[in-house]
């Protein structure tokens, strides 16, 4: 499999002489020449203009990159990935290559934006239409930055957070997700190009939701993501990634790394819709979404809260953790994901409880239809220091039809006498009852599954921010479109 | 209003209905009495269009149009409302979220205008304090965990929202005391209007005593096999279905 990039050939012409003659950093071009290479790291670094320590991290990560095997644990299956056959630096798309106005992007998208009820001018940045830079996001975004100011809140690219803050990044980056912990989170490592920087300083309650949606620069999500959230002693945050409309992306692998750490006291809730291009109802030209997304409860009494729903991609491959140090810390993970025709996940999280008197609960919904295999792995690990700790995980499952499957592999080691671990499991399917009862009572087919897998989600859905909540119920619906009858 | 003619039906191939005739008309109430296996509960089906229940034969007409050419929420549309001898559970839907999302698709079809939230709320709290059911019903979930007598006044609530044309109650007076067999006969004789018309389904006579029909249909073999007017429920409940055991041949 190669991993694409649409404007390969047009790029591939102008640099691969360049690249013949032994590519260095200090050409001012755009955009690398494909394939993965020490000098492309270098070039990446240059373009961002990095200090030293940050390139250097970066060349070891490669280094290991190299020597490292793909993980082959996961209940998903895909044609090797040719890592030489991908861009891995490109400026931001220009505008004029996009499209120009509404009526020249795909009708199906615009109909599912209407349904998601997205606004107008939300619908152009998703399709990638040119848009004036007067628009009203930019000026709200300006707004908040102001309101994040005068509270200390650091929010911005994580590329201008190297420069400005290098102090912060040097402590943490890396630190929860070491660049060695797996093939993926290390190729990010490597080469990330773009993510966002949080900083909430001690003692604040962050005063709006941070939204990637309102990062200055947020319009091309980048393929290698990395983000980095610190929530000093006492502070809160709230931070919202991703968004239901179904995003685009001609990067077909996409190797994203979160990082979160709360010190004392402190708490950080994340969620995340994740609606990446699932591809056809084969699969073809779906998103690979191999993601790294670990928090550590550094601090005594500090809390980081995991909600995702899941319901892009050809492939998840993704574990939202949480090291819970922090004497009496607390993790939370609550999960939709919702597969679809050949859609295939592996996802779930890991809890591992260092700290004493540290709780844990896990709540897990997975919906399958079509074609599609999904699973819940999660692991919970009691060290022997973990006095007095406690784990509930609830994982449900839910089938539509008969040709799709769900397993659940929860990996449980307790090495302390005193805690307390809890699993609960449940397969069901929609029952023809359930069905027939709704359409009795004058629903149709879809709104009736729509309803019914809404409901099954419910202890989940309603951990989302408001607004978050009911467009994630919306597409819930949209993702089983066509998935009985 | 509802016509049907020589209706033959059968489940997994098995033939159940063997030529049933009925008519009704606008703001009758019909009771339809017969012995287990007779056919009962499917006839309630086919009328409702459950999937496996197959017409071999005859017709069902309603309002004008041909029924069985309608899928289950088209015929919800047109006005018919089944209320369950078992109501099903819809675990995290709250009975409320339900009957908006039922109310507003029977709207669409209809052609007339959706709910917003406070008119719903509005309309609903009328209907509820009507049938006398408490606001905390409501915000669980559907039939979850209800009790046999709220699983009942449920589906009499989602009855008084719907409005239906034809209600069709599927042994409604099965598992129920005394108090809440009341309570249900109390929701439909408030629902009794003169565009209505309701089909009764019951085993025993005692609902009787409350709903009284217009019009009383003995039900054996898969067939019609004596009407009458309400004195045949008395009747039937001295002599017993015995005598129409023959009639299943």
């Amino acid at each position: 499999m190669a991993v694409t990039f649409e404007t390969a050939e047009q790029v591939r012409e102008t640099t691969e002489q360049k690249y013949k003659y032994g590519f260095v950093t200090e050409i001012e071009e755009d955009r690398a020449p494909k394939g993965l290479s020490e000098e492309i790291i270098h070039f990446i670094s240059a373009k961002k203009h990095e200090p030293e320590w940050l390139l250097e991290w970066r060349l070891k990560a490669y280094a290991h990159w190299q020597k490292m095997p793909e993980p082959k644990w996961a209940m998903v299956s895909f044609p090797p990935i040719d890592y030489q056959d991908a861009f891995y630096y490109s400026a931001p798309k220009s505008q004029a290559d996009g499209p120009q106005s509404l009526d020249d992007v795909d009708p199906q998208l615009l109909e599912t934006y209407k349904k998601l009820g997205i606004p107008l001018e939300e619908q152009k940045i998703l399709a990638g239409v040119a848009v004036d830079a007067v628009f009203d996001s930019v000026s709200v975004a300006t707004t908040f930055k102001g309101e994040l100011e005068k509270v200390g809140v650091i929010f911005c690219p994580i590329s201008e957070a190297v420069r400005d803050h290098p102090e912060l990044v040097r402590k943490y980056l890396g630190s929860v997700v070491p660049y060695a912990d797996n093939k993926h989170a290390c190729l990010n490592s490597a080469v990330f190009t773009d993510g966002s920087f949080v900083y909430i300083p001690k003692g604040v309650r962050c005063p709006m939701e941070l939204s990637t949606y309102f990062r200055i620069n947020a319009q091309n999500t980048g393929q290698f993501e990395r983000t980095l959230i610190i929530a000093d002693e006492g502070s809160y945050v709230s931070y919202l990634e991703g968004c239901t409309a179904p995003q685009r992306d001609e990067n077909q692998l996409h190797a994203a790394v979160v990082e979160l750490i709360a010190l004392d006291d402190a708490e950080i809730k994340y969620s995340t819709v994740q609606n990446w291009y699932p591809g056809d109802e084969n699969g073809k030209g779906g998103i690979y979404n191999f993601v790294t997304k670990r928090g550590a409860c550094r601090g005594r009494n500090s809390k980081i809260s995991w909600t995702q729903v899941e319901t892009g991609s050809a492939i998840t491959w993704k574990y939202p953790s949480c090291i819970l140090q922090g004497d009496n810390s607390v993790g939370e993970f609550y999960s939709v994901a919702i597969t679809n025709n050949a859609q295939q996940a592996d996802t779930g999280t890991k809890m591992i409880h260092l700290g004493k008197n540290t709780r844990s609960r896990i709540i897990s919904k997975g919906i399958s239809a079509g074609r599609a295999q999904q699973t819940y792995r999660g692991l919970v690990r009691i060290s022997p220091k973990a006095k007095g700790a406690r784990n509930y995980t609830q994982c449900d499952s839910l089938l539509i039809g008969d040709k799709c499957g769900a397993h659940t592999v929860p990996y449980i080691e307790s090495r302390n006498r005193s805690a307390k671990v809890e699993h609960e499991a449940t397969t069901s399917k929609i029952s023809e009852d359930q069905l027939f009862y709704c359409r009795q009572r004058g629903l149709g087919e879809e709104e009736a599954v729509a309803l019914i897998v809404n409901g099954f989600c419910r202890e989940v859905l309603q951990e989302l921010p408001m607004e978050f909540a009911v467009e994630a119920q919306k597409l819930v619906g949209i993702s089983l479109e066509g998935s009985v009858g | 209003m509802l016509e049907i003619k020589n209706l033959h039906a059968t489940v997994d191939g098995k033939e159940i209905l063997k030529g049933l005739d009925l008519h009704i008309r606008a703001g009758e109430v019909h009771a339809i009495m017969g012995p287990n296996g007779s056919g009962k509960s499917t006839l309630s089906y086919v009328l409702a269009g459950r999937e496996g229940y197959e017409v071999t034969e005859g017709s069902v007409t309603y309002k004008g149009k041909n029924l069985l050419d309608l899928d289950p929420e088209e015929r919800a549309g047109e006005g018919i409302f089944l209320a369950f001898q078992y109501p099903v559970e819809i675990p995290g839907v709250a009975s409320t979220t339900f009957l908006k999302h039922a109310l507003n698709a029977v709207l669409r079809y209809r052609g007339q205008e959706e709910l917003d939230a406070m008119e719903f709320v509005k309309m609903l709290r009328a209907k509820t304090a009507a049938l006398g059911i408490a606001d905390d019903m409501l915000k669980r979930p559907v039939n979850v965990g209800y009790s046999g007598g709220e699983k009942k006044r449920n589906e009499m609530l989602q009855m008084a929202v719907l409005e239906p044309t034809l209600a069709v109650l599927d042994e409604t007076d099965s598992g129920l005391d005394i108090d809440a067999l009341k309570v249900v006969a109390d929701g439909v004789n408030s629902l009794r209007a003169p565009d209505r018309s309701m089909l009764v389904i019951t085993h025993y006579q005692r609902l009787l005593d409350y709903i009284v029909p217009d019009h009383v249909h003995v039900l054996a073999g898969g067939r019609i096999v004596r009407s009458g007017g309400k004195e045949l429920a008395l009747e039937l409940e001295k002599t017993g279905y015995a005598e129409f055991a023959g009639a299943a041949a």
